[in-house]
């Protein structure tokens, strides 16, 4: 066992990845479940072990065929990355544990081999980002998470899934190409692609204004890829048209990782290197994180789509995350992290439950729900408990980032006091756009005599599962706040 | 362990009423029954020990570094749990009579949330800081919420939209910022005696964190932020008895006298001139209430204004600043649970028999309903402080603290006010006993049902024995500023 401890942080990428082709072996829909569902929950059981270890603030190298770092392939895990494969890996098993009934209404059995497959290069594809310590693998692992997530959006039986992943396809590829440009341009001026080694080398570039254009097309191509307003338009047809449980899986966590990858290089590299770097970083994201977050409340509150009504509401809690960071302190960036990881939770969860609706309900609109309490009480019960998170209730996970949150803002002078002001005017229209669905579902009569039953009991189980643990850790958030901590004082020393 | 076994009776309660429901209707109101008293004598057990000066508490866990879940018991929240717990007891036998009376669907729903809300109550009143005084404040919120759109149509959704709509919009928007402003820089946010704020926020600052505090404290409903309170009055008349006269309105004052003895420290805010606004507010509401509610024909809809009005008498008290007046503040929680559960039962034990709402049908009606309509009468006097009742011991102690503090405007205002609940009060009660019944409409009624009338008597009796029987209750208050009674 000790001689595997040693290869965590490669078998977090080899296992989902090698199982992909496995998959497609077998055939057998069941099975290639079970496949999956296995090798995600060892990545997560990886994931974990590895959290474990760099708590404190240590990290993890590991020289791919033990080449040193420079030369070879370095892979690192610290507890920005632990945190991130911790939601990458939990949010894929939970999804997949409730997968079966709602992948086989959405997608025809014989090619669910296929998609089980573009399900784990995609987790692949995420977990190579979050482990490795080169800023082209980073590149590499991306093109191929991106382009396995545009499979799985488009499997499902809605055609118009088609024009909403080919919007998500060109929006994508430009963020990515302009990643590259941003890392070609470093790697002309310093001759390395190891962020820890760029970090050395680019001290010692004269000229810093190709580093400037690196820092911008880099900025730029990754909001892009985060959906960080205005450049969020692909988010919400891509996330309403893919199938139920892909939502789940890639809202948790696919644009989150785009904005590790954002902060990882903009701490690592540029911050200290780039003079007056930090404010060129706060006033570019400030004022759009602000901007999603008051124009895709007010969107939600008026759209009558329910995953659409979600992923707006995603955009706006994009842009609580970038706000946290965009204050570059430790409490705020502590905030930032904290929301990412409790944000996955609300809103995995509130996506499982349009899961559980989608099980009965063809059209996922608000006025098909009419009533549905009735039929579905456990599924409606979910719901609100998982809304509650959103808002932000005390008790809830949602509810520490907010305080983080606030408390950063406070701490952040004189801006501090309008800061609060919109964060809270957000939690208010959160509070509209979840009543709203509550409203409807509970005391609004049945419009037709549908046949609702509730949802399978291994979907709800997997509901109910994100549901509890968005109320465990909103009353012990020891785990998250701590490695959102390390995270954040790690990313900040490297500010000089 | 009695403290955590509080809170855990109710949540079980609910529990056993749910399961019970699937069996009878019977055994679910046993088990409601049997809950509140559980809760009761648990509470009331832990009441000698707080009498010899004890603090018992217990940290459950900690939720982020700092910051922990705990439960610590002093005089105040110790009496208000009291009053809560032991009310209920009556407010159980009640609404069985008037649920049953009325034939009100889903019942069982009804009665869970209601057992739900009494534990967030209790986690109010034992609440050892600010974090988990927020978590129990917002969770009752959200779990009254059922109870007052409890009747599901349109009308009622509107009026819970509005009761949610206010709450949640000055807790999150108003009263979070204030714990957080207040964790930031006292390093963390314990209920201590003498306050925690001396030395940390001084000048102007202060007087805006109160206002951040008393207004984000949406249920203690000081204007303007009363309007959920009307609003509220849609749901079943045992929850505006129980919820919406003793446990959800008094959490608010609560919280807000809590604050403002164990955050702010009244010394403290006495020397700080910014904090004077918190009195003209309360007695501003305290006036423009009474004068709203003398305009009120709908019969709940003016105890609502009276009871706006009345917890501004807790804030004011508080405000004063004075030891005595505190003291006056929390008697005048217990007098005025008495004195405006009473009403509400009788209010709704005229609805139940006669299916009346609005004053002007009440004429005469004393002699259909000799039982409610003494209790209601009772009710009344206590409002207005008239001895022998309940409302004159906390209107002594209000008035000696304010000649303590030279406050004139406390005075002036209770005087007034004391002159307007009599004028619209008394009307009614003249009304309903020497008026003349109107012909017509659902003339043949008798009482209510026998429940409603032992609950309503037990509370009348109360609102009485107050007056004759105050002793322990000053005692026990008299401790928040020192030692056992001077």
């Amino acid at each position: 066992m000790s001689a595997l401890q040693a290869h965590l942080p490669a078998l977090q990428v080899i296992v989902p990845m090698l199982t992909a082709p496995l998959v497609i072996l077998v055939k057998e829909r069941r099975l290639c479940w079970a496949a999956t569902l296995l090798a995600s929950f060892c990545a997560l059981a990886i994931a974990v072990s590895l959290c474990i270890d760099v708590l404190h603030g240590d990290y993890i190298r590991y020289l791919m065929g033990s080449w040193p770092a420079p030369w070879g392939i370095e892979l690192r895990v610290d507890a920005f990355s632990a945190l991130l494969l911790l939601i990458v890996n939990g949010a894929s098993s939970l999804a997949l544990v409730g997968a079966t009934a709602s992948l086989d209404r959405d997608i025809e059995s014989s090619r669910q081999p296929l998609f089980y497959a573009a399900w784990l290069l995609a987790l692949a594809g995420l977990n190579g980002i979050l482990v490795t310590a080169d800023a082209f693998n980073i590149f590499v692992f991306m093109e191929i998470s991106a382009l396995a997530s545009y499979v799985l959006i488009s499997a499902g039986p809605n055609r118009r899934a088609l024009p909403a992943v080919f919007k998500y396809l060109i929006m994508g590829t430009i963020g990515a190409t302009f990643y590259l440009i941003g890392v070609g341009l470093i790697y002309l001026m310093t001759g390395t692609l190891n962020i820890a080694d760029m970090e050395l080398r680019i001290h010692e570039v004269a000229d810093q204004r190709p580093i400037l254009v690196a820092a911008g097309f880099i900025t730029v191509g990754l909001a892009l890829k985060a959906a960080v307003f205005p450049l969020h338009v692909w988010l919400p047809n891509a996330y309403t048209y893919a199938p139920n449980m892909v939502t789940v899986f890639l809202a948790a966590c696919a644009t989150k990782v785009s904005l590790y990858i954002l902060l990882r290089i903009d701490f690592f590299v540029f911050q200290q290197n780039l003079s007056g770097h930090d404010f060129q970083f706060s006033y570019f994201l400030m004022p759009l994180s602000l901007l999603a977050i008051l124009v895709a409340s007010t969107v939600a509150m008026f759209e009558p789509n329910l995953k659409r009504l979600l992923a707006w509401s995603s955009v706006a809690q994009i842009g609580y995350i970038t706000l946290g960071a965009s204050l570059v302190s430790v409490a705020g960036i502590t905030a930032s992290l904290l929301h990412m990881f409790n944000h996955a939770l609300a809103k995995g969860a509130l996506f499982l439950v349009l899961a559980c609706l989608g099980m009965s309900l063809r059209h996922l609109r608000i006025e098909n729900i009419a009533g549905i309490a009735k039929q579905m009480p456990w599924t409606m019960a979910a719901f609100v408990l998982a809304g509650l998170s959103l808002i932000g209730v005390p008790g809830t996970a949602g509810f520490i980032s907010k305080w983080y949150l606030i408390t950063a803002a406070l701490d952040s002078g004189p801006w501090g006091t309008a800061l609060i002001a919109i964060i809270i005017i957000s939690s208010l229209m959160a509070v509209v756009y979840i009543w709203r669905i509550v409203e409807t579902a509970y005391f609004q009569p049945a419009a037709e005599q549908a046949v609702v039953s509730e949802a399978p009991l291994l979907l709800l189980l997997a509901t109910w599962t994100a549901v509890a643990l968005n109320f465990y850790f909103g009353l012990s958030a020891g785990l998250p706040v701590e490695l959102a901590d390390s995270a954040a004082r790690l990313l900040m020393g490297h500010m000089r | 362990m009695t403290i955590l076994a509080s809170l855990a009776i109710p949540l079980a309660g609910a529990l056993a009423i749910l399961l019970a429901s699937r069996v009878s209707d019977n055994l679910r109101e046993t088990m409601t029954l049997v809950t509140a008293l559980a809760l009761a004598w648990n509470v009331w057990s832990l009441l000698p020990a707080i009498m010899a000066g004890e603090r018992p508490q217990v940290t459950l866990f900690e939720v982020i570094p700092g910051i922990d879940i705990g439960f610590a018991i002093e005089p105040l929240g110790m009496l208000f749990a009291a009053l809560a717990s032991g009310l209920w007891i009556v407010n159980s036998i009640y609404s069985i009579g008037y649920m049953r009376g009325n034939k009100e669907k889903k019942q069982t729903r009804f009665y869970v949330f209601f057992a739900f809300s009494l534990a967030a109550t209790i986690g109010i009143a034992f609440a050892a800081n600010l974090f988990t005084l927020f978590l129990f404040y917002e969770a009752l919120t959200l779990l009254t919420y059922p109870l007052v759109s409890h009747k599901g149509d349109e009308k009622t959704l509107r009026s819970a939209r509005v009761y949610l709509g206010i709450l949640l919009t000055t807790s999150i928007g108003l009263l979070l910022p204030a714990i957080i402003w207040t964790y930031v820089v006292a390093g963390n946010g314990n209920f201590t005696p003498g306050g925690i704020l001396a030395g940390h926020v001084e000048g102007p600052a202060l007087g805006l964190l109160l206002g951040l505090f008393v207004f984000g404290i949406g249920k203690a409903a000081v204007m303007p932020v009363h309007r959920w309170l009307p609003a509220a009055m849609v749901a079943p008349t045992p929850v505006s008895a129980l919820l919406h006269a003793v446990a959800v309105v008094k959490a608010g004052v609560f919280s807000v006298t809590k604050v403002i003895v164990y955050i702010f420290g009244i010394e403290h805010l006495f020397s700080t001139p910014s904090s004077g606004w918190l009195l003209y507010a309360a007695a501003f509401t305290i006036i423009v209430a009474s004068l709203v509610a003398l305009r009120q024909q709908n019969l709940k809809r003016l105890l609502a204004y009276s009871t706006v009005a009345q917890l501004s008498y807790v804030i004011m008290a508080a405000a004063i600043l004075k030891p005595l007046a505190e003291i006056g503040a929390s008697i005048h929680m217990v007098a005025h649970a008495f004195g405006k559960i009473t009403l509400f039962f009788a209010a709704g034990a005229i609805y139940t028999a006669s299916k009346k709402t609005e004053i002007g049908q009440l004429s005469g009606i004393g002699r259909r309903m000799p039982w409610t309509m003494t209790a209601f009468t009772i009710g009344a006097l206590s409002m207005i402080g008239v001895p022998p009742t309940g409302g004159f011991v906390s209107k002594w102690f209000i008035l000696a603290g304010a000649f303590q503090a030279d406050n004139y405007v406390a005075i002036f205002t209770i005087i007034t006010s004391t002159v307007l609940n009599a004028a619209y009060f008394l009307p009614i009660v003249f009304i309903a006993w020497f008026g003349r019944e109107t012909e017509g409409a659902g003339a043949h009624h008798g009482e209510a049902p026998l429940p409603i009338i032992i609950a309503l008597t037990t509370t009348a009796a109360l609102t009485i024995l107050f007056f004759l029987f105050n002793g322990p209750v000053i005692a026990l208050e008299a401790q928040i500023f020192g030692g056992p009674s001077s």
